[in-house]
Parts: C-alpha cells; structure tokens; sequence
C-alpha cells in the first residue's frame, strides 16, 4: 500500500516537469518576441536566456528528482 | 546493464540499472578501486587530451578540423569568461576551462551506447558544484573581506525590506551548490533514464517501431542538452566568480 | 512494477535497490577517482594546452599583423613607383614638347629666311621681268608707231597726197593714245 502511494506521489511529481516545460517555454518565447523587436541587442543577450533557462529548467528537474525517489529510494 | 531486455514475461524496465557502479576486476567497492566510473574519467580525460593537446601539437599558423576546434572551444570560454567576470576574472579562466572540458567531454562519453555516464551521479556533480562554491566564497572574503557581505545586503532596496531581502538572499546563495550539482546530474540521469525507458518499450513489437524514433528523437535532444549544460554550468560559475570579484554592482 | 525491478536489483547487484546515485558506498570511490580526474586536466590544460594555443592565437594575430604592415608596406611602395613613373612620363613629354617646339623654332627659322630669300629673289625676277617687258613694250609700240607711219605715209602717197611726215605722225600719236 505504502509502495502504491508513494506511486501516486511519484506521478504528481512527475507534474512538476511538465509545469517546468512551461516556463522553460516561457523564457525562450519572450526572449524570441524581444530579440525580434530589437534584433541587434538579442546576441548579447544569449547568455542570460541561457541561465533563464537553466533556472527554470532546474526546477523542474528537481520535481523529476522527487519523482525517482519516490520510485526507487522510497 | 543491457541484459533486461529479457527477463520472463512482460515489460521491464529497469532505467536506473546503467548508473550502477561496477569494479572493474571483481570485489568490492572501495575507496580506491577502479571501476567504470575510474574507466570512463580516464576517458574523459584522454578526450580533453585528444581535443585540446593532440590537435594543437603541430601549431599550425592556418588551423586544420582538429587545431580549429581547439581553438574554437579556447575562445569560446576565454569570451566567456571575460564577458561575465571582467578582465580581472581571466586568471581564473584554466580553472574554468577544466570544469568546461571535463563536463563537456564526460556527458558525450556519457552518450555513446552501453557506456557509464559519470555525471549523472550526485556524487560527482556535488564535488563539482560544491567545489565552485566554496572556491567562490573563499575568494570572494579573500578579495574583499567583510564587504563581501553587502552580497547579501541590497542597498537599493528601501531599508525595512532590507533584512527580508538578506534572508532571501542568503538562502538563495546557499541553495546555488544544491541547484548547480543537480541541475547537471538530474538532467544527465533523466535523459538516459528516458532513453531506457523508451528502449523499454521496444520490448513490444508492436509499439516497437514508435520506440526506436522516441529514442532516436531523444538521443538527439540528449545530445543537444549534454553540451548546453556543460555551458549552463560553466557559465553559473562564471557569474558566481563575478559576484566574487565584484560583490557590488 | 517497483517490487520487481527492486527484487530484481537487489538480485542482480546485491546493494540496496533503487538509484545507484543515492548509494554512500560509492561515493568515496567516485569522489577520489574525479579529484585525480580534476587535478589531470588542470594540469594538462594550465601547463600544456592552454598556453599552447593561446601561443598559437597569438602568433596567428602577430602574422596577420606583420603581414598586413608588409601590404601596407608594399603599398606605399608601389605608390611611390607609380609616382614616381608619373613623374618620369610627365617630363619625359615636357622634353618631348620642349624640343618639338624648338625644332619646330629653327624651322620656322629657318623656312622664314628661305622665303624671305625666295620673296626676295622672285622680287627681284619680277623687277626684271617687268623691266623687260616694259622695255619690249616700249619697243613695240615704237615699232607699231612706225609701222603706223610707214602705212600711213604709204596710204596718203597711194591716194596721191603728198604726206606731211610731221601731221602723220601726230595723227599716229593721238590715235596710239587713244
């Protein structure tokens, strides 16, 4: 029973990744609608999308950590 | 790591079984017994010998494939780090070129099929990403003594959010090591979990075909995301030896 | 699903099941292996790559230098040769106009005295000529005159007359004049 819970624990974590698809979407979107408005400052600006990115991304990494622990370590 | 294709009836998955450390002549795991992991640092190592050392040996004036690629990466880093940290950042950059070029080489050796993927443990990435850390901090108190701590104490904010701020602050400095290790060894872990998990699924003939364009299209996000952490790393120390160098900006 | 793989992990690698990364027993393993690995490339890196290829870039850089200093070089060369064949052309012409326009000087010269002699010559031929002309006109009208007179004397005898030589040869006189 405790292995199933901790099933349904590991699939609600797994939501996390998809919600850091979000924001990971978010980021580059805005960062594509910007750089098309002002195409010229978008080079210098790569660096921080990529660091926007690695943000949000982590989040949800963290969520998928979540997930496998409580597939396998729990 | 690969025999699970075949174990009774059903579908087995077994994504975690090719993070196993394993010794490489039998016994037990010790402090210093070569393993995989001992195998595939030292191919790491012979990749960043083989990219950076071997191309370069003849110092060609007008570079051939391999010599451009050195250099490439060179001046890829180089720019890197003199755009984030400054001119004064620069005598770092050979410690920051050797995070790069061993994240980088050990996530695509990480990539080749039945290999071990040494940055996809915790363990590794902690030591990398802890390592970065305490480096910084030192430097940072070294280079400017208390006033590294106005990191922490954001003059521009109005002064009863002050102390709030500091707090935030300060877990968000110390949340940095956590963040930066498992960002790397999660996304490493969860992309060649996935892959295995599709191959997992190519156990069903039917679905078979479905599987093996879902590991092809994987692998080749895999590919792409190996090389922009290997960035994403190098790029947060940067900006963490930046706050170093430069606590008020 | 869980049951099986963790039976079959625990089976298959007698540790505790689950994430291999959560495992403590390897991390004094990994932990010592990638200091070693860190330390190797450190030292590869900082002691014979980088400062090879940053030797490379630069020597790169100092070649594109000299050589675009060696254009520049040749280039002002070249220029000065350009001005300097100007230079030689424009006075090679000014000399070839100089002496044209002195040969053409002495000739002018020289082509005035010839026709100045010549006018002269001629001047004086026609001096002559007219002299002689005149000189024969003379003559024939003398001649004429005293044909005139002797026809005229010949005439008035014939007709009978006795000629009056002095009224003839007024009469030939007013009608030579008019």
């Amino acid at each position: 029973m405790e292995g199933e819970l901790a099933h349904i624990g590991a699939g609600l974590a797994g939501l996390g990744t998809g919600l850091a698809a979000l924001g990971v979407g978010n980021v580059a979107g805005n960062f594509l609608a910007g750089a098309l408005r002002n195409p010229s400052a978008a080079a210098g600006q790569t660096a921080t999308l990529f660091i926007g990115i690695a943000f949000a991304e982590a989040l949800g990494i963290f969520s998928f950590l979540v997930a496998l622990l409580l597939m396998f370590a729990v | 790591m690969a025999d699970e294709a075949k174990s009774g009836g059903g579908l087995s998955f077994k994504p975690m079984d090719q993070f196993e450390v394993k010794s490489l002549f039998g016994g037990e795991v010790g402090m210093f017994t070569i393993t995989n992991v001992t195998l595939w640092l030292a191919l790491a190592v012979l990749a960043v010998i083989g990219l950076l050392v071997l191309t370069t040996s003849k110092r060609e004036t007008v570079p051939g494939r391999g010599q451009s690629i050195a250099e490439l990466m060179y001046g890829f880093v180089y720019k890197m780090v003199e755009d984030v940290t400054g001119k004064d950042g620069i005598k770092y950059f050979p410690y920051i070129m050797t995070l790069f070029m061993f994240i980088l080489c050990a996530n695509f050796l990480g990539l080749i099929p039945m290999s071990f993927t040494t940055t996809s443990h915790i363990a590794v990435t902690a030591v990398l990403g802890f390592g970065v850390f305490i480096a910084v901090t030192v430097l940072g108190f070294a280079l400017n003594g208390a006033a590294f701590l106005g990191l922490f104490w954001p003059t521009s904010a109005p002064l009863p959010l002050r102390p709030v701020l500091a707090v935030i602050e300060l877990i968000s400095y110390f949340v940095r090591p956590v963040s930066h290790s498992i960002r790397l060894a999660g996304n490493m872990m969860a992309g060649h979990a996935v892959l295995k998990v599709f191959a997992g699924f190519a156990q069903v003939a039917a679905i078979a075909p479905v599987a093996i364009v879902g590991v092809m299209a994987i692998y080749g996000l895999e590919v792409l995301v190996s090389a922009i952490q290997a960035y994403v790393f190098t790029i947060l120390t940067c900006v963490y030896l930046k706050d170093a160098l430069h606590p008020h900006h | 699903m869980a049951e099986n793989t963790n039976a079959a992990g625990e089976v298959a690698a007698g540790a505790p099941p689950g994430m291999p990364q959560l495992n403590t027993d390897y991390f004094a393993n990994q932990i010592f292996w990638l200091i070693i690995t860190l330390v190797v490339i450190y030292f590869v890196l900082s002691r014979v790559a980088l400062p090879r290829i940053a030797a490379i870039l630069a020597e790169r850089q100092g070649t594109i230098t000299n050589d675009i200093a060696a254009a520049e070089d040749l280039k002002a060369k070249a220029e000065a040769a350009e001005a300097a064949y100007e230079k030689a052309l424009a006075d090679a012409r000014a000399e070839a106009q100089r002496i044209a326009g002195e040969t053409k000087a002495a000739i002018q010269a020289d082509l005035d005295v010839a026709i100045e002699k010549a006018d002269a010559e001629i001047a004086a031929k026609a001096a002559e000529s007219e002299k002689a002309i005149a000189e024969i006109r003379a003559g024939a009208q003398d001649a004429v005159k005293e044909v005139a007179k002797d026809a005229a004397q010949d005439i008035v005898a014939l007709m009978g007359g006795k000629a009056d030589a002095k009224a003839i040869t007024a009469a030939v006189n007013d009608r030579m004049k008019g």
